[in-house]
């Protein structure tokens, strides 16, 4: 690496912008959240993921909380390169184990907010096991999942939450696995809150966001996003922009509903909503009081 | 509370409590770990003792998680530490590379036992030495400690979490299951007579801190989470900022130095014990708890009037390549008893080949050596 | 959607204004904003960026009431709003995001009204 390009990294944003011909007026407001010099990033024309990233943003930036003490876990895939566009405290990790990672972060320094940003396929295809320990746990972490219903970025493979039928590269005969339905799953494993949307819901997604982030325990929420490329293309779900139409038709928006009814079908309505908001003690609720006051209190259990 | 820190007094303890203790005061404050047989009393001794130092013990749902967990308070600013056996020493590969790859500090006890898979649960091996050195995928530096007695593991615990928050990577000690299980005195120190080091953090301030740029002993100082540097911490191929460069020069520079930052430092890291090898004929290279019958065997030939010596690494890697050329030049031949099929012989017939012959005394697991197997080794090469 | 009543204070509310700001080198085309902007403020632009997108431009610049869907539902942080009665009134500050108040920027900023404004005329190009 040479020394000029490592220079970027302190350049002043509107420095950075001054290569992009701006229009007519300065920096976009989001462009202090990221890391100078990453953008543009490697998604496709019409993915999901940049909407993703800018409501957590948005939520971010809502919530008031302390940038210094947020961190962001991914792990491999496109979702993955979250962290790496971040300006924060931003951990990329090794396919399928954010969620550990993240459980380490949170309990070396509890005074840090973390999130966890990654795929379907990472979180719960190979991550699956942590997903649903670190939720029966409760630890106090946010876990937002990207669902684009297939692995986009080792060119579109079946996974987890293929919709059953669906073509993918190696489902070339369509996929006859079943689906996990995600927040079924988050919700019987222990997650605190559990909320689904679409990259359409930017606004209520954000909210949503918001409320995990100022919320302790285990938050989980799933973003349904366009993957033109891999999976529409396959699926005949054309451009992004269509697939942004078809959710605007067919998302049906209904809190506190019974997640059991929120599975996917190719072609089918979009449960969307809050499906669960609880009060429930943390890990580190019940570590302390499972452990520490039994000691003091009883002084006994010391060898 | 901080009286129950460090143990100070002679105890009776096995290998792995001894670890456990040697880790609490060396400043460990978190441990995940998964049960698995000859390293859970480890686990065991740490969910009673981290709570009363006010650390973290926390069990997870497997070994992946459990080194992923680790990594992870190691960038809050823990020291940490996870524990297992042969087949967990598998599972936790990959993480073990991110951990290298990101230059984490952390430690990694592995209690060998019979393998491969699931093998020998409950009996001693030494197979793990190879892994311990290749078993992640691509180039990696790396320090392992071959403990022999439950002091060691006290003392190389300790020695480990210093040397992992000197050169950030995961450090290694490689007990087996006969050293783990084994009780004996372990005399523990005043908490000022145990040197600890910690990482060395950014004197920068944020805008000028570039994460990956190394000091002159090639390691960089770190900053961990929460502390206002904004790192971006990746398992892909880095530049010095942190950011992700796919091509070839990015690869050579980094992944060079993070082999380069052991080879180089070697000599500051390598630790061997000998014994009478000046003038010697034949030494014996033994770790582990094979080397305690190799010392036994040493003295059967010292006492029929051999010139024998033992050579006993200590940190097994790095590997105290020089140390053997050196007596290469001198020794005929080289005795390496080990628990598996040759894994350090070849290490040492790499080393002496040139001058001396390398004799390799294999033992399947399940057993080790007896000093009479050693010593007829010796008189074959005498 | 249809309102079943006129608000009451609809009369002394005034409703909030925005402007428009497109970093089109940034867009890849993808017309999210052009499609989802509730009062239809956007449309695809027929020039080319350099890496061959139509970004979007504003025909309907008095039509925006600064609802920020745009800016939200872009994946490319290609495009933000801002006050316009603010952006008006007070040269751009570095109130939001850094950079800008600059000399040049104003300057840019007064072209490329022009530029808004002449396309707007052109009316229906499609």
């Amino acid at each position: 690496m040479d020394i000029e390009r490592s220079r970027d990294r302190f350049a002043p944003h509107y420095l950075e912008h001054e290569k992009w011909k701006l229009g007519d007026y300065g920096a976009h407001p989001i462009d202090k959240y990221l890391r100078p010099g990453r953008i543009p990033h490697i998604w496709c024309s019409g993915c999901g993921l940049g909407i993703s990233m800018t409501c957590f943003i948005s939520a971010l930036e809502e919530s008031g909380l302390p940038l210094d003490k947020n961190c962001v876990v991914s792990g491999i895939g496109c979702t993955g390169r979250v962290a790496g566009y971040l300006k924060l405290d931003s951990y990329h990790t090794t396919h399928g184990r954010p969620i550990p990672f993240a459980t380490g972060l949170k309990l070396g320094n509890p005074e840090l907010t973390v999130t966890v940003f990654s795929g379907d396929g990472d979180l719960f295809a190979i991550g699956g096991n942590h997903f649903i320990h670190a939720a029966r746990r409760n630890v106090d972490i946010n876990v937002i999942c990207v669902n684009n219903f297939n692995y986009g970025m080792t060119g579109g493979q079946v996974g987890p939450t293929t919709h059953l039928k669906a073509r993918t590269t190696t489902t070339p005969y369509g996929n006859f696995e079943q689906a996990f339905n995600l927040p079924h799953v988050a919700v019987a494993s222990g997650a605190v809150y559990v909320a689904r949307w679409t990259t359409l819901h930017a606004r209520r997604l954000k909210a949503s966001i918001k409320e995990a982030l100022l919320k302790k325990g285990f938050c989980f929420i799933e973003i349904i996003a366009p993957c033109p490329t891999a999976y529409g293309r396959r699926n005949r779900l054309g451009t992004g922009l269509n697939e942004m139409k078809y959710y605007k038709e067919h998302s049906v928006i209904r809190h506190n509903a019974d997640p059991a009814e929120a599975e996917l079908v190719l072609g089918g309505d979009i449960l969307v909503g809050k499906f669960r908001d609880e009060e429930k003690p943390t890990f580190l609720d019940m570590q302390k009081e499972g452990t520490l006051d039994v000691m003091s209190g009883k002084g006994g259990s010391k060898k | 509370m901080n009286q129950r820190e460090i143990l100070t007094g002679e105890h009776f303890m096995n290998g792995d409590e001894a670890s456990a203790e040697g880790a609490i005061a060396a400043g460990c404050r978190f441990f995940a770990g998964y049960p698995i047989t000859p390293a859970t009393e480890i686990a065991e001794r740490m969910s009673r003792r981290l709570p009363e130092v006010g650390g973290i013990y926390i069990q997870m749902e497997d070994e992946l998680a459990s080194m992923g967990a680790i990594l992870g308070a190691s960038w809050a600013g823990v020291k940490t530490m996870t524990a297992t056996s042969g087949p967990g020493f598998s599972l936790m590969m990959e993480n073990y590379g991110l951990g290298v790859m990101t230059e984490t500090p952390c430690v990694i006890v592995d209690i060998m036992r019979g393998g491969p898979s699931t093998g020998l649960p409950t009996l001693v091996s030494q197979g793990d030495v190879m892994q311990s050195r290749w078993g992640t995928h691509g180039d990696i530096g790396v320090i392992a400690f071959t403990p022999s007695s439950p002091q060691e593991m006290f003392d190389c615990t300790i020695k480990a979490f210093n040397l992992s928050e000197q050169f950030r990577l995961p450090v290694v000690v490689l007990g087996d299951e006969i050293v783990g299980h084994m009780t004996e005195k372990v005399v523990i120190p005043k908490k000022e007579d145990i040197k600890l080091y910690s990482r060395r953090k950014p004197k920068v301030k944020p805008n000028n801190y570039l994460p990956f740029a190394p000091d002159d002993d090639l390691v960089p100082p770190m900053a961990c989470a929460g502390e206002g540097y904004n790192v971006h911490v990746t398992g892909l191929t880095h530049d010095e900022r942190g950011y992700p460069v796919i091509n070839a020069e990015a690869q050579e520079k980094l992944v060079g130095r993070i082999v380069d930052k052991i080879r180089k430092n070697a000599n500051k890291i390598i630790e061997y014990e000998e014994i009478k090898t000046r003038g010697s004929d034949v030494v014996v290279v033994a770790y582990g708890s094979v080397s305690r019958c190799g010392k036994e065997a040493v003295r059967m030939a010292r006492a029929e009037k051999m010139n024998v010596g033992l050579l006993r690494p200590l940190t097994i890697w790095p590997f105290p390549e020089k140390r053997l050329r050196k007596l290469s030049e001198k020794v005929k031949a080289f005795v390496v008893p080990e628990v598996n099929y040759g894994q350090i012989a070849f290490e040492v017939e790499r080393c002496v080949a040139s001058n001396s012959q390398t004799l390799l005394l294999p033992k399947m697991g399940g057993d080790i050596h007896t000093p009479e197997d050693i010593f007829k080794g010796i008189k074959e090469m005498i | 959607m249809k309102l079943w009543r006129k608000p009451l204070d609809a009369d002394d509310w005034e409703p909030p204004k925005g402007k428009i700001y497109i970093i089109e080198e940034r867009c890849k085309g993808c017309g999210f904003c052009e499609e989802f902007c509730p009062r239809k403020v956007l449309e695809e632009s027929d020039k080319y960026n350099s890496r061959g997108y139509h970004p979007p431009e504003v025909v309907n610049p008095d039509d925006c009431v600064h609802c920020e869907l745009c800016e939200l539902i872009c994946p490319e942080f290609a495009i933000f709003v801002l006050d316009a009665k603010e952006m008006e009134s007070k040269k751009p500050k570095k109130k939001r995001g850094k950079g800008g108040g600059s000399k040049k920027t104003s300057q840019k900023k007064k072209s490329s009204k022009k530029q808004t404004s002449k396309k707007t005329k052109k009316g229906g190009r499609k």
